[in-house]
């Protein structure tokens, strides 16, 4: 800390390196699942809800599927909603 | 057996030049027959870095299309015993480089030397996979920053689906995180990645952290690579990533701002 520091504000936008952090994580997390073969997703999502129509009338924008990953462990999603 | 090393990064302007030159430089001076290949055709640079711009009379791309010898193309580095250098062609594209091309001098160079430097140029083309494909063991070379992070990592992506020990199911290659142009009052001042943020993101094996300096232009200045700059911070940081690379445990240095005296203490830098 030097005298002009003490001038300069010590707003949390300062510390711009925490920011950089933040950002690369979410994009760094994000382009490796998407180089990590997930593409798989879609044809699974439309498997999942023929399985579903054969027994339920539901649309394709009913069903929702999400794959995440936290601290080594991944998760498979998958949300639907039936109709009334 | 030879190793052949990878200097990478993915974005241009890192550094990889100038830590091929050092790291061949260092390992040939520490007794390794040591050779550094420039795979950036059409932009060749690493010549200059090694002061030897004038000496150039065939390139890689000549050996390839056998145009000319191999040991017509090795320029013998007039400082450093043990070192070779083979330059980039100036006028060729990057797909004068063919796979089996490139392999058949990696197999020839590996018969005379211990260590294979190849140099990438930046980017995901051509020339920086085939500079990457033989390798076994990668220096990623990145700067604390987004973009330099955020390539670093894609390239790691590619050392591990697209090299040949990837392709083939080998042993994977050995990765090395290098960070450089690394300045430890910047991040004391939160405006800079710190390495353990670095580290944390890549999620590789630090091999050194090279501060940002003077010294590294003033030796692309003068042809001579700055790891024989021994009174250097950059110099020095450079001799203790090819003694780390070489097995021995060194701590990191250069990682704290430098002390200041009174007078800088009280008014410091402005901005």
């Amino acid at each position: 800390m030097n005298l002009m520091q003490l001038f300069r504000s010590s707003r949390k936008e300062d510390n711009s390196a925490a920011i950089a952090k933040e950002r690369l994580q979410i994009i760094v997390a994000h382009e490796r699942n998407s180089r990590s073969g997930r593409d798989f997703l879609p044809a699974m999502e439309r498997d999942i809800l023929q399985v579903i129509q054969k027994y339920i009338e539901i649309q394709q924008e009913c069903i929702d599927i999400k794959l995440d990953s936290q601290d080594g462990c991944s998760i498979l999603e998958v949300n639907v909603q039936l109709p009334n | 057996m030879a190793r052949i090393i990878v200097v990478t990064s993915g974005k241009g302007g890192v550094g990889k030049t100038t830590t091929s030159s050092s790291i061949a430089t260092g390992l040939a001076l520490k007794g390794h027959r040591t050779v550094v290949i420039d795979f950036d055709v059409g932009l060749r640079n690493l010549d200059l870095l090694m002061g030897c711009e004038r000496r150039v009379v065939y390139d890689f791309v000549n050996v390839i299309n056998g145009e000319a010898e191999l040991h017509q193309a090795l320029i013998r580095d007039k400082r450093t015993e043990n070192l070779s250098i083979l330059p980039a062609s100036q006028t060729r594209d990057k797909e004068a480089l063919t796979h089996e091309g490139v392999e058949k001098v990696l197999n020839q160079l590996a018969k005379d030397f211990e260590y294979i430097i190849c140099d990438s140029p930046a980017g995901i083309e051509h020339g920086a996979l085939m500079a990457l494909y033989f390798a076994d063991e990668a220096i990623i070379t990145t700067n604390p920053e987004v973009s330099s992070v955020r390539d670093s990592d894609r390239i790691l992506g590619i050392l591990q689906s697209k090299s040949r020990r990837a392709v083939e199911n080998l042993e994977p290659v050995k990765e090395h995180l290098l960070v450089t142009r690394y300045n430890p009052d910047r991040v004391t001042r939160g405006e800079m990645l710190n390495i353990q943020d670095v580290e944390e993101i890549l999620a590789i094996p630090l091999i050194g952290v090279i501060p940002e300096s003077t010294s590294v232009l003033k030796a692309s200045n003068q042809g001579v690579p700055v790891v024989c700059n021994t009174e250097s911070d950059a110099g020095q940081a450079y001799n203790d990533v090819v003694a780390r690379f070489l097995g021995e445990d060194i701590p990191h240095r250069f990682l704290e701002p430098a002390k200041k005296g009174f007078l800088q203490r009280m008014f410091g830098g402005i901005g």
